[in-house]
């Protein structure tokens, strides 16, 4: 069935023997490297963290934080840090010694459905229709946008979010009068993310498609054609592709131009007959991580498609992929807390 | 029904371990909240997860009550009837953290909201689809004063049309004859849908939860509601003693002394045939006709014998979404006979039957 049956395919270069085991015990949601250890983020309450050093062998979680009396809807990363935003109504932060904060609490205990975090200390989150920023200095602002926040992202550069809802996106700058700017496209607009040259803002939408806006002419990026929702997004390297998930292959839009995918076709890398479920770019080379439905995972060298087999298939879809910040090493882990690290 | 210890999820979960999702509505002052609060406060051992409007109506602590926001979108398709609720499609998916923490999902609407968007959403949205399914649109009806917003709340009538379960309430209130004139006039809307009379909402729980009123497999038979308990009316229809026949007793005095309302704007039409049909001609039929007509369409619901087919097909729909599929083999003992209802505003009748007529193999 996939290419990776015995037999078929046996050319495949392998790593899987290299790859530590780790049981989660819980469902996971996201994963983040903080320091050297991998924090993954369950569906509810706790975050495990594991050491990233160590032998080839079954390694147990390092330590199990309680961040949320709920599920946890939301999680962003800067390396330093995990926002989390709960159906508890709490917006939490644990850093990489464990310790965990109570940032912000909804008075009437609504869900915290988003979190967005900036480079110099400021978060984002969102609670229904309103967007809440809270800069470095602890100032806080909010703004609401005409239907429910389906994602924020903030700007490459100066303090400046992007807030996606039914029917486009809000450019907001918190710290200016100015009345916040509105991208319009019709439908659901969810996770949303700015190209790292401040180019682009790009949004996954609720429909199996994702749409674009050249920020200098609000010029329209139409990049449709997937067969599922996207669910997760990555840059590769210095901006030059966004990689998706969605379809059965990782489908990778061309951003080096001036145009971005304007009029192209994108890149589609690592087919299998499995849908791609999770996506993480290298931070320095032009290699990605790509996980499956399947519970595959594969990395994937974008010049040339070449595919080196981490995990070969799992009982659930792979829920998260992360590098950490050097690139040094891999995280990974599936719906049922099925885990793994893979250094290199 | 069956909750398996679910170490092992599956990507493609079989119905019985999807969530089930009741669809509560009813018009302003129907006795909604009397329901939902008898729901939760009853001692059936199973844990709900409550989608509701207002905050703070419901008396029970319950920490999976999650206020909404009845955020309807049109889907980018050019059809203006292809509405979901989008807050319900994230609701749900951050209900889907804490699986296992709860049996059932009741989504409360407001009581001027339309069902279809609700319904629709299930339909429409893959993961929405693929963690729970529609149990069945449960409408709480005011025996006192629906007659009335039937007349002038057409989102009432959409209520009273779209529903699978009907509990008509304050039963007290009003004399024998009004509750006879405002049962005519739910069954000149809807003659499919389950109804129980109640006081204060007290209606079994099973009669309103679990019905797999969506379940294709459990489309047994398409008999409008009131001929089960002999309607004199009742000249030919095959008994298939079965699950739905449980609850009769509620419609004990109907009969000879029924009227028969005819609603001028929202009526049902039944179509039958003893002769099969012909699935190259039907199915393309029934598609042009929900893709034009679907905007008045509110609910359809088919049981078909095709020619040369062993298998019965079934299909339902709303608006202008449609699923089918075949459901099992036809019975030695079974006519096969195609029956097919629509329940819609101001059905193009004639069109309809003329169309189904060309169906029919000759």
């Amino acid at each position: 069935m996939s290419a990776f049956e015995p037999g078929h395919q046996a050319s495949i270069a392998s790593v899987t023997d290299k790859v530590r085991p780790i049981a989660i015990g819980a469902a996971v949601t996201a994963v983040h490297f903080l320091g050297e250890r991998a924090a993954f983020v369950g569906a509810e309450e706790s975050v495990s963290f594991v050491d990233g050093e160590g032998e080839i062998s079954k390694v147990q979680v390092t330590s199990k934080i309680q961040v949320h009396g709920g599920g946890i809807l939301c999680a962003a990363s800067d390396g330093e840090r995990i926002l989390m935003g709960g159906d508890d109504g709490k917006l939490v932060s644990v850093n990489a010694k464990g310790e965990v904060a109570l940032l912000a609490t909804d008075a009437k205990r609504r869900w915290i459905d988003n979190v967005a975090l900036h480079s110099d200390g400021a978060f984002a989150w969102s609670v229904g229709k309103t967007a809440y920023v809270r800069g470095a200095k602890g100032e806080e602002k909010s703004l609401e946008v005409p239907s429910t926040v389906g994602g924020l992202a903030f700007a490459p550069k100066g303090l400046r979010l992007a807030i996606a809802h039914y029917n486009g996106a809000t450019l907001w700058f918190p710290n200016m009068a100015a009345t916040p700017e509105f991208l319009a496209w019709a439908g659901s607009h969810l996770a949303v993310t700015f190209s790292p040259d401040n180019k682009f803002l790009v949004t996954a939408m609720h429909e199996p498609a994702m749409h674009g806006w050249r920020l200098a002419d609000n010029r329209h990026m139409r990049m449709s054609g997937y067969p599922g929702r996207v669910r997760s997004m990555s840059w590769s390297v210095g901006g030059r592709f966004l990689a998706t998930s969605g379809a059965d292959t990782v489908i990778m839009w061309p951003f080096a131009s001036k145009d971005g995918p304007m009029g192209k076709e994108p890149a589609m890398l690592a087919p299998l007959q499995a849908r791609v479920s999770a996506v993480a770019c290298h931070p320095k080379q032009e290699i990605l991580a790509a996980g499956y439905d399947d519970g595959t995972i594969l990395l994937v060298r974008l010049e040339d498609g070449g595919e080196l087999l981490v995990r070969r298939r799992g009982a659930s879809a792979v829920a998260a992929v992360a590098w950490n910040a050097k690139g040094t090493m891999l995280a990974f882990a599936d719906q049922d807390g099925d885990a793994g690290l893979l250094a290199f | 029904m069956s909750q398996s210890n679910s170490s092992q999820s599956n990507s493609s979960q079989s119905t019985s371990q999807k969530i089930p999702v009741t669809v509560l509505t009813g018009y302003l002052g129907a006795g909604k909240t009397t329901l939902l609060n008898r729901i939760l406060s009853e001692n059936h051992g199973k844990k709900y997860a409550v989608i509701v409007n207002e905050f703070g109506e419901i008396g029970i602590d319950n920490d999976l009550i999650i206020g909404a926001d009845e955020e309807v979108f049109e889907m980018n398709n050019g059809c203006v009837c292809c509405t979901v609720r989008g807050d319900l499609v994230r609701i749900l998916d951050g209900l889907m953290k804490r699986k296992g923490k709860f049996d059932a999902i009741i989504v409360e609407t407001t009581g001027l909201a339309d069902p279809a968007p609700v319904a629709q959403t299930f339909f429409v949205d893959e993961d929405v689809q693929k963690n729970a399914r529609l149990d069945a649109v449960v409408t709480v009806a005011d025996a006192k004063w629906l007659a009335d917003r039937l007349k002038d709340a057409p989102e009432a009538k959409n209520q009273i049309a779209f529903a699978d379960v009907i509990v008509l309430n304050k039963t007290d209130l009003v004399s024998k004859p009004e509750l006879a004139e405002v049962e005519a006039r739910i069954r000149g809307i809807n003659p499919y849908a389950k109804l129980h009379r109640t006081e204060r909402c007290k209606v079994a729980l099973s009669d309103v939860l679990e019905r797999g009123a969506f379940d294709l497999d459990r489309i047994l038979e398409i008999e409008p509601d009131f001929l089960e308990a002999g309607d004199e009316h009742d000249h030919d229809h095959d008994h298939h003693h079965g699950q739905d026949h449980d609850h009769d007793h509620h419609h004990h005095d109907h009969g000879h002394g029924l009227k028969h309302y005819h609603d001028e704007e929202m009526q049902s039409l039944s179509l039958r045939s003893d002769k099969p049909l012909d699935p190259t001609k039907f199915m393309p039929w029934l598609q042009d006709l929900v893709a034009s007509e679907g905007q008045k369409i509110l609910r359809s619901k088919g049981i078909l014998a095709f020619h040369d087919d062993d298998d019965r097909y079934v299909f339902q729909g709303v608006h202008m979404m449609l699923e089918g599929d075949h459901q099992r083999k036809w019975k030695a003992d079974e006519p096969r006979q195609s029956r097919l209802v629509f329940i819609g505003r101001e059905l193009p009748e004639q069109l309809i039957r003329d169309g189904f007529e060309r169906c029919i193999v000759s």
